[in-house]
């Protein structure tokens, strides 16, 4: 019998005393957030070694990596790259970071330990299900990194494993026998962790909020997570079965994403009447609004994090809730601007175009709120509110670039060159990544009771943001060249004279990957060195600045709060200074 | 702080446009050999303008806001954005909303122009093969006429790239089959694309066109070239290990000079 029918309420659960039921399989969301953490930070790691390969390849393609054949042998004999193992790091390089990174760490990580304590309750509303939402999440990373290990390595079909480069198996070419399985294995595992997560985000938001705590009252992060969660369901929905049906495919002889009479390496292929283009369909269904919970929980995020370094409220809060509602809604109609060239029907480019290019308006709003919140604001400038800064910065520069993209009759010429690359790095990688370093930042005292190193993170930030322009920008002009993305070298004559570009580029991203272990060296040294923290040490007002640093097992000592205020009353006359918290039962008196 | 903050992103904002509109080639772009091409090139400089004056502005307010902000008194009374909340929500949907009807209402234009126009009647018809990692092109011959194809025939080491089937298909015969696409300048072209294996793509930046070369369909795809020249047929769709190199010439030439290169082509078939 369960648990959970001897314990009619989750806040009865006792703390767990012993090692393995504290920190290993924990139903602690606080716990399972900072597993989730942990887990992003192993991952963008990897990935970013991975982006550090490629770039070296791609400035110097016939340099030698010392030591990169002990990754692979075959992938680099002589430690030089292989064409097909350039594409293979490439696949993982965008796995890593879109699933493992820009999934788990604004949405999974920070959601998991601040939705719960944002909305003043004890627990998620299902911790068990959450406890094996992350373990489900480990496995499938673990058999992802898994396919490093097989023998003609990792899949190179790209991230989007375009049916049927991904669907015909060993004969179109390495990594697409057993490493594609892996890929199509890990990647269904990891809908089904993400699936359980975002069920048990959207039953706390709506159930276990505190008294007082309105719909209006959650702060933006909530709100983001929430509509974050709302969209995973229904995009992992799609990319699970898409998946298994890739799977079925490849090891059960079906032909949902092969057509008839294909002719790979020689071989006529078994398969009959399937669609690569039905794979496209499913994959962008799921693949676009991934974009959205990639960048949502980034926009909440920050929209939570300046109002306490600018000590005012946000100009139209409701209005930037309305703005997420709407980017999350529209994120369902505008898959198909991934496939203006795609030989789809030439109509449906234009259909496809207009809520694409709809999108813009609620970014711009929340843009522009942004910015004009800055406006007559006392800003306190700290690594967490300096990458806030930073985030509007890249949101814009990535956001810009859209505009060109959505229209199909430009997308015809810059699809699929470095244009794209630089699109949709800004927008939705430097963008939540950004964000994901504010919010390290901002909460980080809270998480692990100690107080990270401003010093260091200031220094992180500038070589981080000027870095990141070094990086992206001029990838806008090799796009507009006509540079061609996913070549694992330059070899036509169009593109020899732009590899200085590339060679540019590599080192900027050299120096920028640096930095990061700039930032590492921070958490590891606040986590065991670093000053105590207390309980509001940035004057907030929400929640989670309520209670301890870090909270206790039941996040509030066995209190019942009640909310009795908007989350940000800042530049207001309270007791405790220019802010009342959530908490305070005081009236709030404009000063 | 803030003021350091301020003056880098000004930096970042002009030197990103600088590069933008100061290189050799107006924004980088490859010269213009299409008869559709200056639509869409003109589709590009419009949206760049558009948005590029609002990324400037947006950078640049953030800036002045940001080293406003940075040195206040004690004891600051925060200021809110005169009229609030309501200048930027009207001014994002007014602004965004004419550059967004303007941009589709143009743009469709542009791109119905190219993909959604039946192609001329007297258009020269060529038959393309994309495998991995080479296309192949293919003209009717003096027939006029395309042999079928047979998926089970393809024997690249015997040269039958499409699979043809000469000994029981008398259309098949004289099919030039090449691996370098000449066409004549100004003449309308009209291209059927397949693909043998997996999804290519049929990339030529001068043309200012792209498409997915999609196994299983076959897929239309006309223009008109308008100069002469030689360049180059890219694959833009991950198609596996020789993805890079995967490429063609396309040669434009005078009428004349193309007639003497077909005769040697159905001379040497």
């Amino acid at each position: 019998m369960s648990e959970a029918a001897a314990h009619p309420a989750v806040h009865q659960h006792t703390a767990p005393t012993g090692f393995i039921r504290k920190y290993v399989f924990s139903v602690d969301h606080k716990i399972i957030g900072l597993q989730y953490y942990g887990l992003a930070l192993v991952a963008v790691f990897v990935g970013m070694v991975l982006s550090w390969l490629m770039r070296i390849h791609l400035g110097w393609a016939t340099f030698a990596i010392p030591g990169l054949h002990l990754l692979s042998s075959t992938g680099a004999p002589g430690n030089v790259m292989t064409p097909e193992y350039y594409l293979s790091l490439m696949t993982m390089h965008g796995t890593i970071m879109v699933f493992f990174v820009l999934t788990n760490a604004p949405f999974s990580g920070f959601g998991n330990y601040f939705l719960p304590i944002q909305v003043g309750a004890p627990d998620m509303a299902f911790p068990r299900m959450n406890m094996m939402s992350f373990w489900v999440t480990l496995v499938a990373f673990l058999v992802l990194m898994a396919s490093f290990f097989v023998s003609d390595g990792p899949t190179i079909a790209g991230w989007t494993v375009y049916a049927p480069l991904s669907a015909v198996g060993k004969d179109a070419g390495p990594g697409l026998a057993m490493g594609q399985n892996l890929w199509a294995v890990a990647i269904a595992i990891f809908c089904v962790g993400q699936l359980l997560g975002s069920l048990n985000f959207i039953a706390t938001t709506l159930d276990l909020r505190t008294k007082g705590m309105s719909l209006l009252r959650l702060p933006f992060s909530t709100w983001a997570w929430f509509i974050t969660s709302v969209i995973g369901l229904l995009a992992f929905a799609v990319l699970l079965p898409a998946c298994v049906l890739l799977i079925l495919d490849r090891t059960a002889g079906t032909s949902f994403f092969i057509p008839g009479g294909l002719v790979v390496s020689d071989h006529l292929q078994p398969h009959t009447g399937g669609s690569p283009l039905l794979w496209q369909h499913l994959f962008w269904f799921f693949g676009h609004p991934e974009v959205y919970i990639a960048i949502l929980p980034a926009i909440g995020i920050v929209s939570h994090i300046l109002p306490a370094f600018m000590r005012k409220p946000l100009l139209g809060p409701r209005v930037i809730v309305g703005c997420m509602v709407a980017i999350g809604f529209l994120s369902y109609m505008v898959w198909g601007h991934h496939m203006f060239v795609s030989g789809m029907n030439p109509f449906s480019a234009l259909l496809f175009s207009v809520p694409t290019l709809i999108i813009t308006i609620p970014a711009t709003i929340a843009t522009l709120l942004w910015i004009g919140s800055v406006y007559g604001a006392k800003l306190r400038f700290t690594s967490a509110s300096l990458f806030c800064l930073g985030f509007i910065s890249v949101f814009i520069s990535g956001g810009i670039s859209g505009f060109f993209l959505a229209q199909p009759s430009i997308d015809t010429y810059l699809h699929a060159t470095y244009f794209v690359v630089a699109h949709f790095h800004f927008v939705m990688a430097v963008a939540a990544i950004f964000a994901i370093f504010a919010g390290t930042y901002f909460w980080m005292p809270k998480m692990i009771g100690r107080m990270m190193n401003e010093t260091l993170g200031q220094i992180h930030f500038w070589i981080t943001f000027v870095g990141v322009y070094c990086i992206f920008m001029p990838m806008h002009y090799l796009g507009l060249a006509g540079n061609v993305r996913r070549y694992a070298a330059f070899t036509d004559d169009f593109l020899v004279p732009l590899i200085p570009v590339h060679q540019f580029i590599t080192i900027a991203a050299l120096v920028t990957g640096a930095a990061q272990f700039i930032f590492l060296f921070n958490l590891i040294w606040t986590r065991f060195r670093g000053p105590k923290a207390p309980d509001n040490p940035w004057n907030a007002t929400s929640l989670e600045w309520s209670t301890t640093s870090p909270p206790p097992f039941d996040n509030f000592g066995g209190r019942q709060l009640v909310v009795h205020h908007e989350a940000y009353e800042y530049g207001v006359a309270g007791s405790a200074g220019d802010y009342v918290m959530q908490t305070s039962p005081e009236v709030v008196k404009p000063q | 702080m803030g003021k350091a903050f301020a003056v880098v992103l000004v930096i970042i904002t002009i030197i990103s446009t600088a590069i933008f509109i100061f290189h050799g080639q107006l924004l980088w772009l490859p010269e213009d050999i299409s008869a559709h091409g200056h639509g869409i090139d003109h589709q590009l400089m419009e949206t760049m303008a558009g948005s590029g004056f609002l990324f400037v502005l947006s950078q640049i307010l953030l800036g002045i806001f940001v080293w406003q902000s940075s040195d206040r008194a004690e004891g600051w009374k925060f200021k809110t954005f005169p009229g609030g909340a309501r200048p930027m929500v009207v001014s994002a949907i007014v602004v965004v909303g004419l550059e967004i009807l303007a941009l589709s209402f143009v743009g469709s234009k542009v791109w119905a122009g190219i993909y959604l126009t039946p192609p001329e009647p007297d258009s020269m018809h060529i038959d393309v093969q994309a495998g991995q990692f080479a296309f192949y092109f293919r003209y009717a011959g003096p027939d006029g006429k395309f042999g079928g194809l047979h998926p089970d025939k393809i024997d690249e080491a015997n040269g039958n790239f499409f699979g043809l089937d000469p000994a029981n298909d008398e259309a098949a015969r004289d099919d030039v089959v090449v691996a370098t696409m000449a066409i004549p300048v100004n003449r309308p072209i009209f291209l059927t694309m397949h693909s043998k294996d997996v999804i290519h793509s049929f990339y030529v930046r001068e043309l200012r066109l792209q498409q997915d070369i999609v196994p299983g369909l076959l897929i239309p795809l006309h223009f008109t070239a308008t100069k002469t020249g030689k360049f180059e047929i890219v694959c833009t769709q991950l198609c596996g290990l020789g993805h890079y190199e995967m490429k063609a010439y396309l040669e434009v030439m005078p009428q004349d000079k193309f007639d003497d290169w077909m005769k040697q082509q159905e001379a040497n078939q």
